[in-house]
């Protein structure tokens, strides 16, 4: 292919992967007082007003505690559930597979929606309890699919061999297996993680008065007020997944896993 | 037998619906090397992991120095295990791999590392304690899967296919070493394999098994002299094999006339057995190859392929050529069918 082909499609990719991001971090970065690119003066004053919203404070929280908690939650019953895929002939796994990869393939609309009709109205959970519920089971397919990854990299016979030395199953398990898919289960939980935290849709029929996670709240923010606070607040945000998977990549070489 | 350390009785053993050993019975003797040889899918694996507790028999039982281990979970056997894979724990550092199944035991730190060490020199790793499974090559992974399971102290050790994965260099130092240590320790040591060189090599006794039975038991000796059976036979190297009728070999596509009377329904020559040069049967030469003492020839004869060696010093017959041979009744074995 022809040289200059390839820097424009590599120059086209980039622009519209960085492009955005860019956008969003000047419009946030605005002297003017209304969200518009290009920014009209240069201040970081909407940076600074992010962290006096009241509500911001209080969804990020909430934000912060589904990602951290659902995700855990996620992997306390993912990883079981991988193991249990991988370990045994089960009847009807590859059923279980795709009902597990359900919340990857079903829009989260969908999911929102029905979970509101069928789940949240009908038994009367509380607004944080049913986005808790909603984000672990959201996180939950990548769980099973990255710790299953690394499952798959594991020698059966390992088990096998620490069973022989005297271990039990469950001891096999904390100190053969455990110790070996430990950089699968950190890949799982930083995916889940930033999954969770950026989760729209289905958030969003579950959000209700005073409860919502910072996506929402955003959103709602941005009908109300359209100032270049919102912008800044993305940005910060996306610094922040950024540094994430930057430090899980130096740490563990997160690539490997997804 | 009295003096049966471990032993196998009316031992059937199945995954799920497939028999793989309808019913085996075998004694070994307390400080015995033992092969278990056979083509894949014999059941030789099969029985090795059922001693070992990884396998529950469907019926038999299993004896392990007088006791009754039919139902005893793998972990309280008191068995090593050293798998084809050698299946090392890649976080732990060689050191934490050997030292694994005694911490279980929750012994002193001393003892555990007294205990360690002289089991990594036992296999020639002393100094290699800090280093990753990964970090080490083949062979030495294969002695630290060893030491591992010495120094458990097992009245059984069990090898699966213990010398498959090295190449012909360290084979033969495993070799040694595994004879090595099995007269230092006097462990009774079962090994399993499909290499009947390796299984000649290094047993006591050779169980040769075939379709989940034994087919022969005996010393390499015997069974490399004196195979029972045609499939015996042909795994020690006796290459040429036909049906004998009164003073005729048959085989599917012809007959020869037989110097000799036989009442064995079986006749097996080695190649090494075959007379070529001289003889009352002619060959066509289909393939000729140098092996060092000797050449080795591929006939086609009206009974079909034969294979002789032929000593060095004949001169050599050239592809397409016709030559004479023989299939002497010195170098004939009898078989049963």
């Amino acid at each position: 292919m022809p040289r200059l082909a390839i820097w424009i499609i590599l120059g086209v990719t980039l622009t519209f992967l960085i492009g955005p991001f860019l956008i969003v971090i000047l419009a946030g970065a605005s002297a003017g007082e209304a969200l518009a690119f290009p920014p009209q003066g240069l201040s970081l004053k909407w940076y600074a007003k992010v962290f006096t919203v009241e509500s911001f404070r209080a969804s990020f929280a909430l934000s912060m505690f589904l990602a951290v908690f659902g995700t855990l939650a996620a992997l306390l019953l993912g990883i079981p559930a991988a193991y249990a895929l991988h370990r045994y002939d089960l009847p009807g796994a590859e059923t279980i597979k795709t009902i597990v990869a359900a919340p990857i393939i079903v829009p989260g609309i969908i999911v929102g929606l029905a979970l509101l009709r069928y789940f949240v109205v009908p038994l009367n959970v509380s607004i944080t309890a049913a986005l808790f519920v909603t984000h672990t089971a959201l996180v939950m397919p990548y769980a099973v699919r990255v710790v299953s990854s690394s499952l798959n990299n594991l020698r059966a016979d390992m088990e096998e061999a620490a069973v022989i030395l005297g271990c039990t199953r469950l001891q096999a398990f904390t100190k053969v297996v455990l110790p070996n898919i430990r950089g699968g289960i950190l890949a799982a939980f930083i995916l889940g993680f930033v999954a969770s935290f950026n989760e729209v849709p289905a958030s969003l029929f579950l959000s209700g008065p005073g409860v919502r996670t910072l996506p929402i709240d955003m959103l709602s923010y941005m009908e109300i007020t359209f100032d270049p606070s919102v912008a800044a607040l993305s940005a910060l945000l996306a610094f922040m997944s950024v540094a994430i998977v930057f430090i899980a990549e130096r740490l563990l070489g997160f690539s490997r896993y997804v | 037998m009295s003096d049966a350390f471990v032993s196998l009785q009316d031992l059937t053993l199945s995954y799920g619906q497939t028999v793989a050993v309808p019913s085996l019975n075998l004694d070994i003797r307390e400080g015995e090397l033992i092969a278990l040889l056979g083509p894949s899918g014999c059941g030789k694996t099969t029985t090795m992991r059922s001693i070992a507790g990884l396998l529950t028999p469907s019926a038999g039982r299993i004896e392990i120095d007088g006791r009754d281990v039919t139902r005893v979970a793998a972990n309280k056997r008191g068995i090593g295990l050293v798998f084809q894979s050698y299946a090392l724990f890649p976080h732990l550092s060689a050191f934490e791999n050997v030292a694994f199944g005694l911490r279980l035991q929750k012994l002193p730190e001393t003892e555990i590392r007294r205990r360690t060490e002289a089991g990594m020199a036992t296999v020639g790793l002393s100094g290699f304690e800090a280093r990753k499974p990964a970090e080490m090559s083949g062979g030495q992974q294969q002695r630290l899967a060893l030491a591992r399971s010495l120094v458990m102290e097992p009245k059984v050790l069990l090898l699966d296919e213990p010398l498959s994965n090295l190449d012909a260099r360290l084979r033969l130092e495993m070799r040694n070493e595994l004879q090595r240590v099995q007269k230092e320790t006097g462990v009774t040591m079962v090994f399993v394999t499909h290499d009947q060189s390796e299984a000649l090599a290094l047993a006591d006794r050779i169980v040769l098994m075939k379709d989940g039975e034994i087919e022969q038991l005996g010393s390499p000796a015997e069974l490399y002299a004196a195979p029972a059976t045609a499939f015996a036979a042909d795994f020690m190297g006796f290459e040429n094999i036909f049906t004998a009728r009164e003073a005729q070999l048959t085989s599917e596509i012809g007959a020869l006339p037989l110097g000799f009377l036989t009442e064995a329904p079986l006749l097996a020559w080695r190649p090494s057995g075959v007379q070529v040069g001289s003889g009352p049967h002619r060959g066509r030469v289909r393939a000729s190859s140098f092996a060092g003492g000797h050449r080795e020839y591929v006939l086609d004869s009206e009974i079909g392929t034969i294979t002789a060696d032929a000593p060095i010093e004949q001169p050599e017959i050239q592809i397409g050529g016709m030559v004479d041979f023989d299939l002497p009744q010195a170098t004939a074995r009898a078989l049963r069918r």
